[in-house]
């Protein structure tokens, strides 16, 4: 199915249609992304450190980030002397909205995917490389050098590191013939002669997806230590939620995206009790997206930061050559093996 | 109901913009913006036909994809040029670029 | 008035707003910026006419490589690009004047062919009927293009490089 439906006679019906759809994703990514996340993250950081994390808002500290968010609605939202007014507050919503739309081809369960396009996996990484022209023009209406630094910095990450995920999502698309996520999850598992080659795209998909969502170890756009916060340095309450929203949302939608392509989306080892196929497929794929998620937070509590320079050369000096070289066995072996 | 005339004229209007930003712009890098308006313009038309007069092959979009890619290239090495031209001139205006003119 | 109809009228004011904010917009980061709706109306008018995967390449390269490397020049250099510099030569009367009519020739034209219908249905749309075009009968011009990017990748790292 393409998008023609919404071209249809009933119009209308499909326009509500996505429109309540639209709500439901962006209730999840406020919920399940943004405010659990960051809970998440809070606690699984304190527990790396050995330290208790939030613990005084509600029971172990689980309405922290409700707090916190109600906290940010009361406060005043401030645009700095002399900046871009229009651009600066354009910038979070651009990012806010790129993430939301990556949730549009992410398949939750058989049947629960908001539109299972043909050129599902290209429209993801075309939406989520709106995400660099909102931060680049968030850092430049800051009008702050260290926003423009952060923003010109994430710019030359962002665009190096879609190439290594090109080819990861490249390599699927090789092995399963096809673009849309639904029938990558149903393709899956593949054949045991592929392992390698797809073990290595899962890696490099991981590491690139890391870059993508400028997180430790790749988080120089916001390095706190040289940038004050990078391009977010400047916002106040209710745009920087955005931002949070918009990366966090870019997290998860990352690790859903690592989960349909590599991790059988979906299915699950075994089926569960009493939940039906959709209940079943729901639950397998939140449990194997939030444990991606976990990883990643395990790995950006654990490792250091990258210089600039060594980020810039792993993208092209390892990633880029390994993932050709892996297309290339992996389209050869293919075509032998048919 | 829309029709390929309606693509046409909205594309000849987006070449028109595009072709007034590239004569006018002093600024190198608004005139390459320029030529990307056009050169969509031009993508928009052969989709168009690809469409409503030539659906064969959808030789139309193939064009549109090739004409992309070699946007992709034409920025870069364009704007390598600009950087390159910035770093020895401290000016990217296309008017004041004039090392050869006598 | 049926969705096609409202949906092309929505993209087309999308692109030719953003357009004349191109070309007009005396700040160039505003002018950059404006490219993000114009090629995004675009990849939308591509969605109308079922081209599907060309506006998903669209918006991939266009919107995500092109406009952020144009963003990131301007930005680099910024010096020169600053509001208060002069943006516009003294070309502004002749230019409209010559694009005016070109445009109108070029409505002349366009309204007066007689467009006959299409040759054929529209294959049932999938990306892989793209790759196939590709690879059969445009080959030569499949291969023409990565010798070009490859070309073009060399010429622009050795021109961009700072010399020692």
């Amino acid at each position: 199915m393409g998008l023609g439906g919404l071209l249809s006679a009933v119009w209308q019906v499909e326009l509500v249609r996505m429109v309540v759809l639209a709500a439901v994703v962006f209730t999840f990514l406020a919920v399940g992304g943004a405010l659990f996340l960051v809970l998440a993250e809070r606690k699984i950081s304190a527990w790396i450190q050995a330290r208790v994390g939030p613990k005084h808002v509600g029971p172990h500290g689980l309405l922290q980030t409700v707090a916190d968010t109600l906290k940010l609605l009361y406060k005043e939202n401030i645009v700095p002397h002399r900046a871009d007014r229009v651009l600066f507050s354009i910038a979070p919503i651009l990012v806010a909205v790129a993430a939301l739309l990556d949730w549009v081809v992410i398949p939750f369960a058989p049947g629960w995917v908001v539109r299972d396009l043909n050129v599902g996996i290209l429209y993801f990484a075309a939406v989520s490389s709106l995400t660099v022209i909102g931060i680049l023009t968030g850092g430049w209406a800051s009008n702050n050098k260290y926003s423009l630094l952060g923003g010109l910095r994430s710019a030359a990450q962002m665009v190096s590191y879609e190439l290594p995920l090109a080819f990861s999502l490249l390599l699927v698309a090789t092995l399963t013939g096809t673009l849309s996520t639904v029938r990558i999850v149903e393709a899956q598992p593949y054949p045991a002669y592929l392992y390698p080659s797809v073990a290595v795209a899962a890696v490099v998909f991981l590491v690139a997806a890391t870059a993508e969502a400028n997180r430790i170890p790749f988080d120089l756009p916001e390095a706190e230590a040289e940038l004050v916060a990078g391009y977010f340095s400047e916002y106040t309450p209710m745009r920087f939620a955005l931002f949070q929203l918009g990366e966090y949302g870019s997290l998860l939608a990352s690790s859903a995206l690592f989960t349909t392509l590599f991790l059988g989306g979906w299915k699950g080892p075994f089926p569960l009790p009493w939940l039906g196929p959709v209940g079943n497929g729901l639950v397998w794929f939140l449990l194997k997206t939030y444990a991606v998620v976990f990883f990643l937070m395990w790995v950006r509590w654990t490792y250091p930061r990258f210089r600039i320079d060594q980020l810039l050369g792993l993208s092209w000096k390892v990633l880029l050559p390994v993932s050709m070289m892996n297309l290339l066995v992996a389209g050869w072996l293919v075509v032998v093996v048919r | 109901m829309i029709g390929l005339p309606h693509y046409l004229v909205l594309s000849s209007l987006l070449f028109g913009m595009g072709l007034f930003g590239v004569l006018t712009r002093r600024n190198a890098v608004a005139i390459l913006m320029g030529i990307e308006l056009m050169l969509n313009a031009a993508n928009l038309n052969f989709v168009a036909f690809t469409k409503f007069v030539d659906p064969t092959f959808v030789r139309g979009h193939v064009a549109a994809l090739v004409i992309i890619t070699l946007a992709a290239c034409e920025a870069a090495v364009g704007l390598a040029l600009i950087i390159n031209a910035y770093r020895h001139l401290e000016t990217v205006n296309v008017d004041q670029v004039n090392l050869l003119k006598g | 008035m049926n969705a096609e109809a409202l949906a092309f009228c929505a993209l087309a004011a999308m692109v030719l707003v953003g357009g004349a904010l191109v070309v007009y917009s005396r700040n160039l980061v505003h002018a950059a910026v404006s490219l993000v709706p114009t090629l995004l109306g675009v990849a939308g008018l591509y969605v109308l006419l079922h081209a599907e995967f060309v506006a998903a390449i669209q918006i991939l390269i266009y919107v995500g490589a092109i406009t952020v490397l144009i963003l990131f020049v301007i930005l680099l250099t910024e010096g020169a690009t600053g509001l208060r510099v002069r943006q516009r030569n003294e070309q502004v009367p002749l230019a409209l004047g010559v694009c005016g009519a070109l445009v109108a020739l070029l409505w002349v034209v366009l309204l007066r062919v007689p467009w006959g219908p299409a040759a054929g249905p529209l294959p049932p749309y999938n990306p892989g009927a793209v790759g196939r075009s590709f690879l059969m009968p445009y080959v030569l011009a499949f291969e023409v293009t990565s010798l070009v990017i490859l070309a073009s990748l060399v010429g622009a790292i050795v021109i961009a490089r700072r010399e020692e």
